[in-house]
């Protein structure tokens, strides 16, 4: 049977942690210039959106923003079972020169950024590419590191982070997924 | 959930609805990678296609290879020209050969309804059929299809007539199966010797002239006449063909509505279609061909791996 | 050589020559029926066999069996042929022509007629080709062929094209006063087909030889019987409309009859969904309707006896893709098995009928020994569990051939003895 949950963060909460996600992401990029935001599906793209939307309220600047689906790169497709749905990718400009940075919900293993990036180097040649997640939940498998965190958790092992968005799931939340109990444990 | 296709793809006709929509569905990311320019990703790295073509055909094995390559695999071409046997190799000799070299998956296309099937249960291999005789060409039917939804949205209801020589074709097997599993209102016209006996029993209306046809259809799928296949009788000549059957601007200037004009190619150009028709602002025979390439990334996509076996215990949960 | 006396005890005697249907003994001495019926005393030193349960009737003969050689022999020989014979019950089968090279000749008989002997199970009686080379032509000598020993003409796995040639056959016949069998096929509409023509070949992409095919052969033929006279046979039926042209003519005291193959009376073209070329043969397996006249018309006597068509072929050569691969399934040892199943199981026929139409017809119809348990007949017996239900396993077969569409099938009945002139050629351990 499936472990408790706990809020982590509740609707204000994530709010406050995208705000800030924003302000960070303008002033790793000394200003909005040549900024680009790629989200990567699912939710990476409805938290780009937001991001996009903090910085033109606060500077003014429309940020293009991407959609990067990941699935034909990924390094386990002989092994995941059945095939991965596969979802839109859109990036309707060149990317030679810009500063772009991925956005996804959850960072964990680090292959989907990995991932990411091979994907993103077929587009161009971007002048640099920083990483902003919402939450990073620590267990790389690989050197990946994010440049910019909302918040860092601490999993236990079998459990899971969830990141819920109103567009897809109709609330923001961010839960933490305990471990399921071993029957008879 | 939609069923797993299982190893193969070797017709429409086992399919069903879901499982065709769920692979039309997959070929819509795949339409964007060919407009990239890096036309390229690394789905199929290190995976051996085999292209086993037994019959002559550029366009259908050209489609398969930029499908395949697009996906970073390795393909092979194996070309010959009539039957295995007098070739020296029959088609178990040839199958076991390709196991022996541990190939992924096999691309045939055979002269002899039935041959995919066969090739299928004996060896591994995932096989896709590329046209067997006058059986199937189910990617052919899915691009087909593919193509007819890009213009509609929906299949439901719509009317879809296949002009030509169906008894012939299997391009016209596979569009009736599919079309059918996907609520279609499905016709056939051409002269009753080119259509075969039982056609009605299979769910489709018949028309014997191309007016009545072109007067009920949306979306007209004109055939190949096809010179090779036929022996000789089924129609007295060529230029009568067009007389009565061909697909002319006049006719479609009578027609009550804009219709979709389709060809699988290669056209025989002032038999079965004319080039204005062909040329013409309904004709939809390019954007066919674009989508053919999408469709094929799909069905490799979705056969090769997710193999049940090497499935781990784990979700896919790899942020 | 003389053989022990064999006494049958207990079995249910069917002989419908004699109208018999009774428990009872046989008796056989010296290779005749000694006696038949009650309880009979058998002879010191006969040996005995011990029939309850069992139906003991006339021999089984098969009208239409391939046996390849000379020619193919790495596909069956005389002598396995007449083997997998014994072991499906048959006591006597006729050998078809289309032989490499044909056996168009006295010598070419006379051949199949010495390895028969020699094989020393069931009795094997040649077929003579109607043309020289089968080519359809010119007649071949059928005097020659007749005394070496050939019991009917045919040119079967092709038709007589040219009516005026058939008919010049079947006049000729009446001299000797034997069947000549007819391959009823229309090859300009049946050409290229291989399978049934209708809506499963169309949804299956494969050419489909339609009814008309046959069917135009039948009423040709029944027409040249009646100018001609002769005893027209015709072969391995399969369509409905092929027995309403036999009706026809047999209502109008033509000369005509037909026999049936067991896989005829018991599949359907969804045999062959699959491309499966085991159940690929010409004619082909066709629609329900069909095999529900021709089961029908056997009970009337419209189609007079069953046979089997048996055609062996090599494993490989089946291996093909379905357009490709040669016609034919064997049939010797499923035969009595499908027939019951098929036939007597649901009440079409009685066992009585059943063993009219496996033994004495034929026999009556093309003058082979047997076929009668009377008194003092020659001792071609077959012994028969009318109810034992086993499962086909192709590589038991005595045949070579393992081609079959009943593999793993469960089959009703089987030849438990099968005894020509009073010797066992073959006992089910």
């Amino acid at each position: 049977m499936p472990g408790s949950t706990t809020v982590l963060l509740d609707a204000r909460a994530v709010e406050r942690t995208l705000k800030r996600v924003a302000d960070e992401i303008v002033e790793l990029n000394e200003g909005s210039e040549g900024l680009v935001l790629v989200g990567i599906q699912r939710r990476g793209v409805q938290l780009a959106g937001r991001l996009a939307a903090f910085i033109k309220h606060e500077s003014g600047t429309d940020v293009p923003i991407g959609a990067l689906d990941i699935t034909l790169y990924r390094d386990d497709l002989q092994t995941v079972g059945p095939r991965p749905v596969v979802g839109k990718t859109e990036l309707p400009w060149n990317l030679d020169e810009k500063n772009v940075v991925i956005v996804d919900d959850v960072l964990y293993t680090g292959r989907t950024v990995r991932a990411a990036l091979g994907e993103l180097t077929d587009f161009g040649r971007p002048a640099r590419i920083a990483l902003a997640v919402l939450v990073d939940r620590g267990g790389r498998e690989l050197p990946i590191h994010a440049d910019i965190v909302g918040k860092k958790v601490s999993v236990p092992r079998g459990g899971r982070v969830d990141v819920l968005v109103k567009e897809l799931d109709g609330k923001d939340e961010v839960v933490l997924v305990a471990p399921a109990q071993e029957p008879g444990a | 959930m939609t069923q797993p296709l299982g190893k193969d793809l070797l017709g429409l006709a086992p399919l069903s609805a879901e499982q065709i929509r769920f692979i039309l569905d997959t070929a819509e990311p795949f339409k964007e990678i060919s407009e990239r320019q890096i036309k390229k990703v690394p789905t199929l790295r290190g995976m051996t296609v085999v292209n086993l073509f037994f019959e002559p055909s550029t366009r259908t094995r050209i489609s398969f290879e930029f499908a395949e390559k697009r996906l970073s695999a390795d393909t092979v071409n194996v070309a010959t020209s009539g039957s295995s046997v007098v070739k020296g190799e029959t088609l178990v000799d040839t199958a076991r050969n390709l196991e022996a070299m541990r190939i992924d998956m096999v691309v045939i296309r055979h002269g002899s309804s039935g041959a995919a099937q066969f090739l299928a249960e004996r060896i591994k291999s995932n096989v896709i059929n590329a046209g067997d005789g006058m059986h199937e060409h189910p990617t052919q039917g899915l691009l087909d299809i593919l193509t007819l939804r890009d213009r509609l949205d929906t299949l439901e209801n719509r009317r879809v007539c296949l002009v030509g020589d169906v008894l012939h074709s299997r391009v016209a097997r596979s569009n009736i199966a599919g079309l059918l599993k996907l609520g279609a209102k499905v016709a056939v016209c051409g002269p009753r010797s080119l259509l075969p006996n039982g056609i009605e029993d299979m769910g489709v209306t018949v028309f014997n002239r191309i007016e009545a046809a072109i007067e009920w259809a949306e979306a007209l799928n004109v055939l190949r006449l096809q010179l090779e296949r036929m022996q000789a009788g089924y129609i007295p000549s060529l230029r009568e063909y067009n007389r009565v059957y061909g697909v002319t601007r006049a006719r479609l200037e009578r027609a009550p509505r804009e219709l979709i004009i389709m060809h699988p190619g290669p056209m025989n150009r002032g038999v079965e279609i004319d080039s204005d028709v062909a040329d013409g602002p309904m004709s939809v025979i390019l954007h066919q061909v674009t989508n053919g390439v999408a469709v094929r990334m799909a069905v490799l996509y979705l056969l090769a791996g997710g193999r049940p076996e090497l499935a781990s215990a784990a979700k896919g949960d790899v942020k | 050589m003389s053989e022990r006396p064999l006494l049958l005890t207990g079995g249910r005697i069917i002989d419908p020559s004699s109208n018999r249907d009774e428990t009872g003994d046989v008796l056989i001495v010296d290779g005749r029926i000694q006696s038949v019926g009650g309880k009979i005393a058998g002879p010191d030193g006969a040996d005995i066999i011990d029939c309850r349960g069992l139906v003991v009737a006339p021999g089984f003969a098969d009208v239409h069996v391939h046996l390849r050689e000379p020619g193919r022999e790495d596909v069956e020989t005389v002598a396995s042929g007449a083997a997998a014979a014994a072991a499906g019950g048959f006591t006597s089968v006729c050998a078809m022509p289309n032989t490499n090279p044909v056996t168009d000749n006295q010598a070419a008989v006379g051949f199949t007629v010495r390895q028969g002997v020699l094989a020393k199970q069931a009795r094997v009686f040649p077929y003579g080709a109607i043309s020289i080379g089968q080519k359809g032509e010119q007649l071949a000598e059928f005097g020659e062929m007749i005394d070496a020993g050939a019991i009917a003409f045919t040119d079967d796995g092709r038709p007589v094209q040219s009516a005026h040639l058939m008919r010049t056959a079947l006049e000729y016949s009446r001299t000797f006063d034997v069947p000549v069998a007819e391959h009823c096929e229309d090859m300009s509409l049946a050409k290229g087909g291989s399978m049934n023509e209708g809506t499963l070949s169309a949804r299956m992409g494969l050419k489909g030889i339609p009814a008309e095919a046959e069917e135009i052969y039948v009423i040709r033929d029944i027409l040249l019987a009646r100018r001609a006279g002769g005893r027209l046979h015709l072969c391995h039926m399969s369509t409905k409309g092929s027995v309403e042209l036999i009706r026809w003519g047999k209502e109008r005291g033509i000369g005509v009859t037909a026999e049936v193959c067991s896989h005829h009376i018991s599949l359907t073209e969804r045999e062959v969904e699959g491309y499966n070329t085991n159940a690929k043969m010409n004619p082909p397996l066709r629609t329900e309707a069909d095999v529900e006249a021709l089961q029908q018309a056997l009970k009337e006597g419209i189609i007079d006896m069953l046979c089997t068509d048996h055609a062996p072929h090599h494993y490989d050569e089946k291996e093909r893709e379905f357009p490709e691969a040669p016609n034919g399934i064997v049939g010797l040892e499923t035969a009595l098995g499908v027939n019951i199943k098929y036939l007597v199981e649901p009440g079409i026929l009685t066992l009585s009928e059943l063993v009219d139409r496996m033994a004495c017809a034929p026999a009556r119809l093309f003058k082979l020994p047997g076929g009668s348990l009377a008194k003092g007949g020659v001792a071609d017996v077959t012994v028969f569990d009318p109810v034992a239900k086993w499962i086909v396993d192709p590589a038991q077969f005595k045949s070579k051939g393992r081609n079959t569409p009943y593999g793993g099938h469960t089959l009703t009945g089987r030849a438990v003895a099968t005894i020509v002139a009073g010797r066992t050629v073959f006992r089910r351990t």
